[in-house]
């Protein structure tokens, strides 16, 4: 095991980095290591041991003269949509394979400036569009608690790296569960901040009015280490937020939420979350969910009772109309997004072909995967003349439906919601390629919140009682900018409980 | 509605993307398929719901930012070799494509 994976936390390998009691590029050889010795996972797509090594030397550096940014030497790496202008930056796309970016993601930047050493770039499904990893143009990435089983996706390899004990945190992005599923399916934490808080400058389109980044650790804690530094407004971002309600979009925001949260907690002693209310939508809890997972969210439900939350019943009329409207707004967005894929300014170009439209269409069918395709052809069909009034608008006008049931839900009834975040625990890699939207309706529980743009997260609640157990995640859904006090009810929960501890080791 | 071979050819063609005669019939059934999940749509009753484009308009008023119309910095022969660096086929800072114009 790599030596980071000593530590529990990045404030403890923080302590110890500031103490000198173990160096940066110790710890990053150690991870580049661990990683290279877990090439069965296919997790890391690029890993470039001299520029890992140089930003460990440079964390050293700092540290030597006590000038260390807040996470100097800690060990992460970046989902590949992600663009580095050093690591080949592919999208999980053959279209891609060779790209190298002329410059870095504004994610990317802020956790450079913070200090972060990056271990590699980590597999995805192609351009984000999937839920188990196997849309990859580079293989599948397997689960570290189930080499047969998927890590789920798109951030797969993200949430294997964590799980595995390869670094200590990763990012991802979530169009439509991306971040919270894999979480969920692999055992780790996960957030997806609200919409517009963190910069999408450098990260590769999907759905743009849907795509948002957001990180995956172990727990809480470290989630509030990651996603303080890289929320905050960027002028390269049109949509970036400049305010959130009366706080300024800028790194410090979310700790200092996070911060005021746990002091409130401390106010009535023993019951620390009194006077929260929990909203449980019966619409999470249908004859689609299984039990075993049902079972795990209630026995979480108890826990948060225990620490003197209060369960409210609530509806969300609308989750299973998210399905159709996600699945006619994001392919419609990501036709759009991927028409730069034309073989002329980068990626992959075709042996042969005649003239300039048949070199650009024969390169896009050989260098996209069948799900990009599919899913281009059906936001081409939606938004062709004659039909974008029907599916396209009409998929928009549901959109706000399905918006308006969360915020009914938040303004009369509850805080926060807590439900499953997906209705099966991992599938095996391979099962149900045939029909291609059978995944799509396990997205049921994550695709509300994407529409709407909520942030939530995955933190997880449990295992099924198989020979090998697999995780089980809890979904908590806060209103708008409510991220530190999401991350301080989950941080509240990890205390009192051990589920984020396993690892696929001990088991 | 049932989309129809010639629906695929369509749009296959507007999305640039070549299709071999077996990749039309299996992408037929496929979007036939994904148009019957979305055809659920269809029966929502939105009379009178506004369209939303951007998430957070629930929640706030958005406005959409415009930068100023400049140009970007630094406009060196370098810096667009390594803007130009990932093209499949360049010279002297062109791309190269079949000819277009005989």
């Amino acid at each position: 095991m790599p030596l980071h994976s000593e530590f529990d936390s990045i404030s403890s390998l923080r302590n110890a980095l500031r103490d000198r009691k173990i160096s940066a590029l110790e710890i990053a050889q150690s991870a580049l290591e661990a990683a290279q010795g877990r090439s069965d996972l296919n997790a890391f797509l690029h890993i470039e041991p001299e520029l890992t090594l140089a930003q460990a030397r440079r964390a050293d550096e700092a540290l030597a003269r006590n000038e260390a940014a807040p996470l100097a030497g800690i060990p992460i790496a970046h989902k590949d949509v992600f663009v580095t202008k050093g690591w080949r930056t592919t999208a999980a796309s053959k279209i891609l394979q060779n790209y190298v970016s002329p410059f870095d993601a504004t994610v990317v930047s802020r956790l450079e400036e913070a200090g972060a050493v990056s271990i590699g770039k980590l597999n995805c499904d192609e351009f984000g569009m999937g839920s188990g990893n196997e849309n990859s143009a580079f293989g599948p990435v397997r689960n570290p608690w189930h080499a047969d089983v998927v890590p789920g996706g798109s951030s797969g390899g993200s949430a294997a790296a964590v799980a595995a004990g390869l670094v200590m945190a990763s990012t991802g992005t979530d169009t439509g569960g991306s971040v919270r599923q894999p979480a969920a399916l692999c055992g780790v934490s996960g957030i997806k901040p609200t919409y517009g808080t963190v910069s999408r400058f450098g990260i590769v389109a999907y759905g743009s009015s849907l795509d948002q980044a957001g990180p995956l650790a172990r727990h809480a804690r470290d989630l509030v280490e990651l996603l303080d530094v890289i929320s905050g407004f960027d002028p390269q971002d049109s949509t970036s937020l400049m305010m959130c309600d009366e706080a300024e979009n800028e790194p410090g925001r979310i700790r200092l939420d996070f911060d005021a949260a746990v002091q409130r907690q401390e106010v009535v002693a023993g019951r620390p979350l009194e006077g929260l209310r929990i909203g449980v939508p019966r619409e999470y809890f249908n004859e689609g969910l299984d039990n075993q997972i049902a079972q795990a969210i209630e026995e979480a439900l108890k826990v948060f009772e225990s620490l003197g939350a209060k369960r409210v019943d609530v509806s969300l009329p609308r989750t299973r109309l998210s399905i159709p409207a996600y699945y006619v707004i994001a392919p419609a967005e990501a036709s759009s997004n991927l028409s730069r894929y034309d073989a002329v300014r980068y990626g992959y170009r075709t042996a042969s072909y005649g003239d300039l439209e048949d070199m650009t269409s024969r390169s896009r069918a050989e260098g996209f995967g069948p799900e990009v395709i599919r899913r281009i052809l059906v936001g081409t069909y939606v938004l062709c003349h004659g039909y974008y009034d029907a599916y396209y608008l009409q998929a928009q006008r549901v959109r706000r439906m399905v918006v308006n049931d969360f915020q009914q839900a938040f303004s009369e009834h509850c805080d926060l919601i807590i439900g499953p975040v997906t209705p099966k625990v991992g599938k095996l890699i391979g099962e149900n390629r045939a029909d291609p939207t059978a995944d799509w309706l396990a997205d049921v529980y994550t695709l509300g919140v994407s529409l709407a743009g909520l942030p939530a997260m995955s933190i997880p609640c449990g295992f099924t009682a198989d020979q090998r157990p697999l995780p089980i995640g809890l979904q908590l859904i806060g209103n708008y900018f409510q991220e530190g006090q999401l991350l301080a009810v989950a941080d509240r929960f990890q205390q009192v409980t051990d589920w984020h501890q396993r690892t696929p080791e001990q088991r | 509605m049932a989309i129809t071979e010639q629906d695929v050819i369509r749009v296959a063609r507007l999305a640039r993307i070549a299709l071999t005669p077996e990749q039309q019939a299996r992408t037929q059934t496929e979007l036939n398929g994904i148009m019957n999940l979305i055809e659920e749509l269809q029966a929502v009753d939105t009379q009178g719901v506004e369209p939303m484009s951007h998430p957070l308009s629930a929640h706030q008023e958005i406005a959409l930012r415009l930068r100023p119309d400049e140009a970007a910095p630094a406009s060196t022969t370098d810096h667009r070799d390594t803007l130009m660096s990932n093209a499949p086929a360049q010279t002297e800072g062109l791309f190269l494509v079949p000819t277009v114009i005989e």
